[in-house]
């Protein structure tokens, strides 16, 4: 159960590279790049690892963007991701090789499998993390999460425990860039499985089909709230999205009200977007959603409110009401296509 | 077919208020059963009433957590059982897990323990893997649909880009998602029928839990600080005039920053 650990004896820093049929998840570079930050705070390895059936070239790929060391572990069981024989794996490991810290990308894998591996590590796990330092004084994972529906933000530590453990939602943290020079090693993680510990069987499995890119890779975003969810101001907003070129996302209570779908929810409980433009209509901006868009590199925010908090995130403000203002816009930018 | 279902009661976040000073007014904020879990409870009755057997609905909470256990039964579970001790207060997801889990060994010889894949208040997604793991069950989760033959169980799942149907034996933890089905609305017969029931409360002792691993103390994860994000402010630049006016200045800038 929860004993306290031996923090002495705990050193470096650990990702979890995650892998869907051979290809790595984009959240794994980029806990990577975030990792090597906090293994350079504390002066220790960074090492990834990557569990799979046949995936030894991606473990160089995960050296290249920045692992000093990778944990291999393959086995044609391994093929399908499976909660317990990952936890399994990971476990053993990290009881021999003591991490300080290990973090993970909070996809539907990584928060699956995170809470297993800290219960049964006897550890704390800070879920959905937007940002993660490192008290140099005191030598500690320093956690920041949205807290309470969003509506506020919570540092966390793991003072006692370890390894200290938290996930990070994709999008959040930038992927590095890959050094193809990069050395490192790779150590192969004997596994064995006995058949009776295969508990959950995959019967089968598929990749849903998408329509173009995804809303968290999208260059733009037209964003839809509340305050433009009237037929009309929705038609304005899909038109702007067309002209632009631009995917639509929104925000929590607009999927709510079914007027775009869960897959497209910018925030908290949804997506982080980084596009090159954003711009919100109507959306008022409550922590649920700003915790989206942070990494938005140029925002133009529309709503009637002119103390609306989403102007705190924009480089463009406008006061007004978006079924007025879009249609104006639209024409504009038509005008310069022209 | 025994199966518990772990509740949880939080307060409605989406109706949260702020004070003159920007700071968030927790008291007075409505309090709900977490949205996903009644999608829970109506899993396990669909299953029960598919299979037999009976639904046992548990939550940890304060005093105030009966009513929401209450209205559990007033679904049609069969019956509900209150965790409520001064120990358990200010359990992070693991101490959380670690007691309820303490609550299901004590109940026993379920085949099933569903609950929803998180609560709108924390969203850690982290208690239902957790208490999993206690138990030393598999785990499905992000359960869409769920098929069971009385001695195995099979879920529909939504597993990011993937969609998957997995299997395991029973006993089995299941997670789910809102989308799964549609609850049902109380009748009235079942209203006055849970009303006349009795909901046990249980302390830390009735359910053989060691005490360090509970509340506060027990809890692997410390909050160091709570506050509301921080905000450049005035960097924003107003656009001014009529929309025709804005409109344009909108343009030159996309058209400046290369965006169209």
């Amino acid at each position: 159960m929860a004993t306290k650990a031996n923090i002495e004896e705990h050193k470096n820093v650990w990702v979890f590279a995650e892998q869907n049929n051979g290809k790595l998840a984009k959240v794994s570079l980029e806990m990577l790049g975030e990792g090597r930050k906090l293994a350079n705070k504390l002066g220790v390895e960074l090492a990834a690892f990557l569990i799979g059936d046949n995936v030894k070239t991606s473990a160089e790929t995960l050296i290249a963007y920045g692992a000093d060391k990778v944990f291999l572990a393959e086995d044609p069981e391994l093929k399908e991701y499976r909660t317990e024989l990952y936890t399994e794996i990971i476990c053993k490991k990290a009881i021999e090789e003591k991490p300080e810290i290990l973090i993970i990308g909070a996809s539907a894998i990584g928060r699956d499998l995170t809470p297993r591996i800290s219960f049964r590590l006897n550890t704390g796990c800070t879920a959905d993390c937007t940002e993660l330092d490192i008290d140099e004084e005191k030598r500690l994972l320093v956690s920041t999460r949205p807290a309470f529906g969003g509506n506020v933000m919570a540092t966390i530590i793991c003072p006692e425990h370890r390894p200290q453990m938290s996930t990070v939602r994709p999008g959040v943290m930038a992927v590095p860039e890959a050094d193809a020079s990069r050395k490192g090693e790779i150590i192969n993680v004997p596994v064995e499985i006995k058949p009776e510990n295969i508990k959950v069987r995959v019967i089968e499995s598929n990749e849903k089909e998408h329509e173009g890119d995804k809303i968290e890779d999208a260059e733009k975003v037209v964003g839809i709230g509340i305050g433009a969810s009237d037929p009309e101001s929705v038609e304005y907003v899909k038109e702007l999205a067309k002209v632009l070129g631009a995917k639509i996302g929104g925000s929590r209570p607009c999927v709510e009200k079914h007027i775009i779908p869960h897959e497209v929810q910018v925030g908290q409980t949804g997506k982080n977007i980084r596009p090159e433009l954003y711009i919100p209509c109507g959306i008022s901006g409550t922590v649920q959603h700003t915790t989206g868009i942070t990494n938005a590199k140029y925002t133009i925010a529309i709503n009637k409110d002119p103390n609306a908090e989403i102007f705190k995130f924009a480089n463009l403000g406008i006061a007004g009401d978006a079924k007025v203002i879009l249609p104006a816009i639209i024409k504009e930018i038509k005008k310069y296509k022209a | 077919m025994k199966i518990i279902v772990t509740i949880k009661q939080v307060p409605n976040v989406t109706k949260v208020k702020w004070d003159a000073d920007g700071s968030l007014i927790r008291a007075g904020l409505p309090t709900i059963i977490n949205p996903v879990d009644k999608h829970a409870i109506e899993a396990a009755l669909e299953l029960k009433e598919k299979h037999g057997g009976e639904v046992v609905v548990i939550s940890m909470g304060p005093g105030q957590v009966e009513s929401a256990l209450r209205e559990a039964l007033c679904m049609g579970a069969d019956q509900a059982i209150q965790l409520t001790d001064r120990k358990f207060a200010g359990a992070d997801t693991w101490a959380t897990s670690y007691a309820l889990g303490c609550a299901i060994k004590k109940i026993g010889d379920y085949d099933l323990v569903i609950s929803g894949v998180e609560a709108m208040d924390g969203n850690t997604a982290q208690v239902g893997p957790q208490m999993a793991e206690f138990l030393g069950i598999p785990l499905l989760s992000y359960a869409l649909g769920i098929e069971s033959d009385g001695k195995k169980v099979q879920i529909q799942q939504k597993l990011g880009d993937f969609e998957r149907k997995i299997e395991a034996d029973f006993p089995a933890l299941i997670t789910v998602e809102k989308e799964i089905n549609e609850y049902r609305v109380t009748p009235m017969d079942k209203i006055l029928e849970a009303f006349e029931k009795e909901i046990p409360v249980w302390e830390a002792d009735d359910v053989d839990a060691d005490i360090v691993h509970l509340g506060l103390k027990g809890s692997p994860t410390k909050l160091r600080k709570v506050f509301s994000p921080k905000i450049e402010k005035g960097k924003v630049q107003m656009l001014e005039g009529t929309p025709e006016e804005i409109a344009r200045q909108v343009a030159d800038k996309l058209n400046e920053k290369f965006l169209i």
